[in-house]
C-alpha cells in the first residue's frame, strides 16, 4: 500500500471566516469557526455545539426508578454508561448496596460498552487519519478507505469483536443499545451458565484482538516518524491541564467504580472525592454562543480558554485515565502502560502526558484492560447466582459516577417520598472536556494556519485536535457512505458566501 | 451494474442509537452499500445541506430520518430533505412520535433555559446567560440553531412516506426496509402503501412469552420494579409492573420482558392507535375491574387504585407524548388530570 499523505498543498485565502461545518468523525453535531487577522493567521476559533434537549427538565417529576432507562436516551453511543451512572445513583437515592453478583454483572456488561465502543472509535473515526494520512483525499479517508488499505479479513475482525462487545451487553443488560437491566441494589436478569460460557469465548477472542490492536497502533503510529512528529508537536497539539479519571483504592484505573482523582500540570494529585461530593469539585461555566456548558475545577476558577496553574480547565476520558492512574490491574494493559511510561519517559517527558493526541494511545490500552477484565469477570462462575437483589430504603437523594468511555459521568438525582423526580444535575464525559476541546482547537487553529494558506489537510488537522477526545461509532455509519463530509466555507465578512471547498 | 440509488441519513433531536442500529446489521451493511450510494450521513448542517439543496427535487431516492424536531436546524433539513427525496422514512421512534425528547412538552423553552443554565447545582451562572440564535464575539459574528418550545414528530413538518418505530428500530426491523428498497430498486416489486408502518401488526404480548392469566385477570396492587421479584415466566403485568405491552406494537421480540423488566413502549401504538397512554390506561382499567359496569369499587377506590401509578405520563407516554392528544395541554399538575 502507498504510504500516508501528511501534506497536501495549500491555497491562499484572503477571507477573515473559516467555517468548518460539518465537523466529522465524531459524535453528534458541531461546528468550528476560525477568525483570521488580516495577515491571515488565526485570531480564535469557536467549537459550537447546536443541540440540547432539556433532560434536567423533563426528568423532573419522572419516578425515580424510570431514569436508567429515561437517561440511556442522551446517548445512543454509550448508552450503557449513562445507564450505569443513573444506576449507581439510585442505590444512592435508596441507600442501597447491590449484591457481589450485581456488581460483578454490572462491570462484565460495562466492558462490553467499552469493547465496542473504544474500537468503534480506534478503526472508524482514528485510524483513517493515521492508515491513510490526515491529508489524503476525504472520500478516501474513512472507515471504507482503511479496509482497503488494511484488507478485508482485518475489516471483518473489527466488525466481529465490535459485535461482541455489543453482545456482551445485550446477554448481560437485556439490550446493546438502551439496555434495562439496572435496579437499586441489583441487577434484574440471572446469567445462565450457557451465556457465561458463550461470553467468555468472545472475551478471550476480544484479548486476541486487544493485542492486535496495540501491535497495529505500534506498527502505523509509533512507527511512522510523521505522525510522531505530528504527536509530539507542542504547538499544536499539547495542553498542560488538570487530569480527572476514577480509581480503585491502589489508584490503578477503574471504569465502575472507586473514587474519583484530580492530578495537576506535574502529575501531582490534587484532590481525590467521592461522587456525594462533586458539587464541591466541578462548577460550569456558560457561554452564549454554544448550548454546552463547561465544567472547571471550582477552587481554582473559571479563566477562559487558558489553561496551567490557574485555570480550572481538566481533561477526562483516556487521557485523563492514563494521567491519574498509577496502571492497571490486568497484566496486557499494565505492560503496554509500562512501554508508554518508558516512551514518554525517554522522550524527555515528566509528569502526565500532556500531549493531546496521546488520547488514542491510551484508548487502545484501555481497550485491552476492558477484554482483559471482560475474561476475569465472564470467567467467574459465581456471576451465575440468582443473588442479583439487594435490600433498599426509601428513596430521597444520591449521586452515581462512573468512566464512561469518553470520561468522567456524573448523575445526580433527588427524590419525593413517592420515588418522583425532585431535581436532577447530570455532568456528561464530553461537557467535561468541553472546555479543553475547545481551547485545542483554537491551539491546532493558530498553530496550522499562517498567512491565509488553508487546505483540507490542514483543516482535518485542526479537526484531529478534537476527534482525539471523542470516540463514536455512529460516525463509523457516517464514514460508510465514502463521501466523509469536509466542507469548508469561506464566507466574507458580511457573511455571503466567497467560495467553497468540498471533498465529497 | 445498475446505477446506486441515492440514499441519505440525518439525525435531529436523537441520541445516535439509531446510527449504531445501522452498524449492528453488520454484514448486511454490505448489502446496502452494494444497492445504495450514501449521499448525507447524520452530521450535516448548513454546509452540507447547502449542497444537497443543489441537487434536483427527487434525486434522493430514500432519505432516513431519525431523532424528533427540536429546533430550527432539525426542521430546515427535514423540509429540505423531504424535498430531494423520492421516499422519505422516520426512522426511530423519535422521528415517528417525538421519542423520550418528546417529553420536553411537559415544559417550555424558558423553563428549559432556567433549568439547565441557572438552576442546576453545579452551574455557575449568575448573570444568567444563555445561547442566542445570533451571537457578537469580539472577532465577528456566530450563530446558533433556534431551540423550539416544543418537540415535533417528523409528520408534523413535512409529509413522511413510511414508518420505522422502535428505540432504536430492530436489526429485524431495518432488514425488512432494506430488502423491501432493494427489491422494489432490483425487481420492481411494488412499496407498501403510503403512511405504512414498517413493523409487525401485533402487540408485544403476542410475542411475548411470559404466560398470562386467561380468565379473570385482576390485580390488586401496582409495583415499581424493583418492589418485587418476577416470577421469570408470568405475564409481569399479572404480577402488578405496569408493563406497556397490551399497548405497544410488536416487533422488538420483547426484549424488555425478557429481561425481567417492563415493556416501556417504545415501538409506540398498536395499528390505528393514535393514543399508546390512553390504550394502555384502558387496558390497566380492566385490569383493576375499573370499566366493569357491576364493579362496587367507588370514585374513591378507584382513584385509590390508580394513584398507586405515581407519574402516569412518564410510565404511559414515555415515547410518544408528541404524537398525544395531551400535547401541551399535560402540564405537572395536570398529571392527575391524565389518570382521572
Amino acid at each position: 500500500m502507498a504510504g500516508p499523505i501528511i501534506n497536501d498543498a495549500t491555497t491562499k485565502t484572503k477571507e477573515r471566516k473559516i467555517t468548518i461545518d460539518p465537523i466529522t468523525r465524531l459524535e453528534g453535531h458541531g461546528k468550528i469557526e476560525i477568525f483570521l487577522d488580516a495577515a491571515g493567521n488565526v485570531e480564535n476559533a469557536y467549537l459550537q455545539i447546536p443541540e440540547l434537549r432539556g433532560f434536567e427538565r423533563f426528568c423532573i417529576g419522572r419516578h425515580v426508578m424510570e431514569l436508567p432507562v429515561l437517561t440511556n436516551r442522551l446517548c445512543g453511543v454509550c448508552p450503557a454508561a449513562h445507564h450505569l451512572a443513573s444506576t449507581k445513583a439510585l442505590d444512592a437515592v435508596f441507600s442501597a448496596t447491590p449484591t457481589e453478583t450485581a456488581k460483578k454483572l454490572r462491570e462484565l456488561f460495562y466492558m462490553g460498552q467499552y469493547t465496542h465502543s473504544h474500537i468503534a472509535h480506534f478503526y472508524a473515526l482514528a485510524a483513517p487519519d493515521f492508515v491513510l494520512g490526515p491529508s489524503a483525499p476525504s472520500n478516501k479517508r474513512n472507515v471504507l478507505g482503511v479496509v482497503d488499505a488494511v484488507g478485508v479479513p482485518i475489516g471483518a475482525e473489527v466488525i466481529k469483536h465490535r459485535s461482541y462487545g455489543q453482545k456482551v451487553q445485550e446477554i448481560v443488560g437485556g439490550r446493546a443499545t438502551h439496555p434495562v437491566f439496572g435496579l437499586p441494589g441489583g441487577v434484574s436478569k440471572q446469567i445462565s451458565e450457557e451465556e457465561r460460557v458463550q461470553m467468555q469465548e468472545m472475551a478471550k477472542s476480544c484479548v486476541e484482538f486487544g493485542k492486535f490492536t496495540i501491535k497495529l497502533f505500534h506498527d502505523i503510529v509509533l512507527a511512522n516518524k510523521d505522525y510522531m512528529g505530528l504527536v509530539l508537536n507542542q504547538d499544536a497539539y499539547y495542553l498542560n491541564s488538570y487530569y480527572m479519571g476514577m480509581v480503585d483504592k491502589n489508584n490503578k484505573t477503574n471504569f465502575y467504580d472507586g473514587d474519583i482523582r484530580v492530578v495537576d500540570q506535574e502529575g501531582k494529585e490534587v484532590l481525590k472525592y467521592k461522587p456525594s461530593q462533586y458539587l464541591d469539585v466541578i462548577a460550569e461555566h456558560v457561554e452564549p454562543w454554544t448550548y454546552m456548558k463547561m465544567p472547571y475545577l471550582k477552587k481554582v476558577g473559571w479563566k477562559g480558554f487558558v489553561t496551567g496553574k490557574d485555570s480550572g480547565i481538566y481533561r477526562v476520558g483516556p487521557l485523563g485515565r492514563i494521567n491519574v492512574c498509577n496502571g492497571y490491574t490486568t497484566p496486557l494493559a499494565q505492560k503496554e502502560y509500562e512501554f508508554l511510561a518508558k516512551t514518554v519517559k525517554d522522550l524527555g517527558v515528566k509528569g502526565p502526558v500532556n500531549h493531546t493526541l496521546a488520547y488514542h494511545w491510551a484508548r487502545v490500552i484501555e481497550l485491552q484492560y476492558a477484554t482483559e477484565r471482560m475474561l476475569e469477570l465472564a470467567s467467574d462462575k459465581s456471576i451465575t447466582s440468582d443473588d442479583i437483589r439487594g435490600p433498599y430504603n426509601e428513596p430521597k437523594e444520591g449521586v452515581g459516577i462512573v468512566e464512561a468511555p469518553r470520561g468522567t459521568l456524573i448523575h445526580h438525582y433527588a427524590s419525593d417520598k413517592n420515588g418522583l423526580c425532585t431535581k436532577i444535575n447530570m455532568v456528561v464525559a464530553t461537557t467535561n472536556n468541553y472546555a479543553a476541546i475547545n481551547t485545542s482547537v483554537i491551539q491546532a487553529a493558530k498553530a496550522l494556519i499562517k498567512n491565509g494558506e488553508v487546505s483540507q489537510g490542514l483543516l482535518n488537522k485542526v479537526e484531529m485536535a478534537f476527534r482525539c477526545y471523542d470516540p463514536c461509532n455512529s460516525c463509523g455509519t457516517h464514514s460508510l457512505n465514502g463521501g466523509p463530509a469536509l466542507e469548508v466555507t469561506v464566507k466574507r465578512k458580511d457573511g455571503s458566501v466567497h467560495s467553497v471547498q468540498r471533498n465529497f | 451494474m445498475a446505477e446506486k440509488i441515492k440514499i441519505a441519513q440525518y439525525w435531529g433531536a436523537g441520541c445516535g442509537g439509531c446510527d449504531v442500529a445501522l452498524l449492528d446489521i453488520d454484514a448486511k451493511i454490505l448489502d446496502v452499500h452494494a444497492i445504495a450510494q450514501v449521499v448525507f450521513w447524520p452530521i450535516g448542517f448548513d454546509g452540507k445541506i447547502s449542497e444537497i439543496e443543489k441537487m434536483p427535487d427527487k434525486s434522493i431516492t430514500v432519505s432516513f430520518y431519525n431523532g424528533a424536531i427540536r429546533n430550527s436546524e432539525n426542521e430546515h433539513i427535514a423540509k429540505v430533505l423531504r424535498e430531494k427525496s423520492v421516499v422519505m422514512i422516520a426512522f426511530g421512534s423519535c422521528a415517528c412520535f417525538g421519542g423520550t425528547p418528546g417529553l420536553a412538552n411537559v415544559t417550555n423553552k424558558k423553563e428549559i433555559f432556567e433549568t439547565v443554565y441557572k438552576n442546576t447545582p453545579s452551574t455557575d451562572n449568575p448573570d444568567f446567560v444563555t445561547p442566542q440564535h445570533h451571537i457578537k464575539v469580539k472577532e465577528g459574528e456566530l450563530e446558533l440553531p433556534e431551540f423550539w418550545d416544543s418537540v415535533k414528530t417528523l409528520d408534523e413538518v413535512v409529509d413522511v412516506d413510511y414508518f420505522m418505530p422502535g428505540c432504536p428500530p430492530t436489526v429485524n426491523l431495518i432488514a425488512m426496509a432494506v430488502d423491501a428498497v432493494a427489491q422494489h430498486v432490483t425487481k420492481g416489486t411494488p412499496l407498501p402503501p403510503k403512511g405504512a408502518v414498517i413493523a409487525s401488526d401485533k402487540t408485544l404480548c403476542d410475542e411475548c412469552k411470559r404466560e398470562r392469566v386467561e380468565k379473570g385477570r385482576r390485580i390488586d396492587k401496582i409495583y415499581q420494579a424493583y418492589e418485587i421479584k418476577p416470577d421469570p415466566k408470568k405475564c409481569l403485568l399479572d404480577q402488578g409492573i405496569i408493563c406497556i405491552g397490551p399497548a405497544t406494537r410488536a416487533g422488538c421480540g420483547a426484549m424488555c420482558p425478557n429481561a425481567q423488566m417492563p415493556c416501556r413502549g417504545c415501538m409506540g401504538p398498536t395499528k390505528g392507535v393514535q393514543e399508546q397512554g390512553a390504550s394502555m390506561l384502558s387496558a390497566l382499567s380492566s385490569l383493576l375491574n375499573i370499566t366493569d359496569t357491576e364493579s362496587q369499587l367507588s370514585e374513591e377506590q378507584v382513584m385509590t387504585l390508580m394513584m398507586q401509578v405515581k407519574d402516569p405520563l412518564g410510565t404511559f407516554y414515555a415515547f410518544t407524548l408528541p404524537k398525544s392528544m395531551l400535547k401541551k395541554a399535560v402540564t405537572e399538575r395536570g398529571r392527575r388530570k391524565v389518570v382521572s
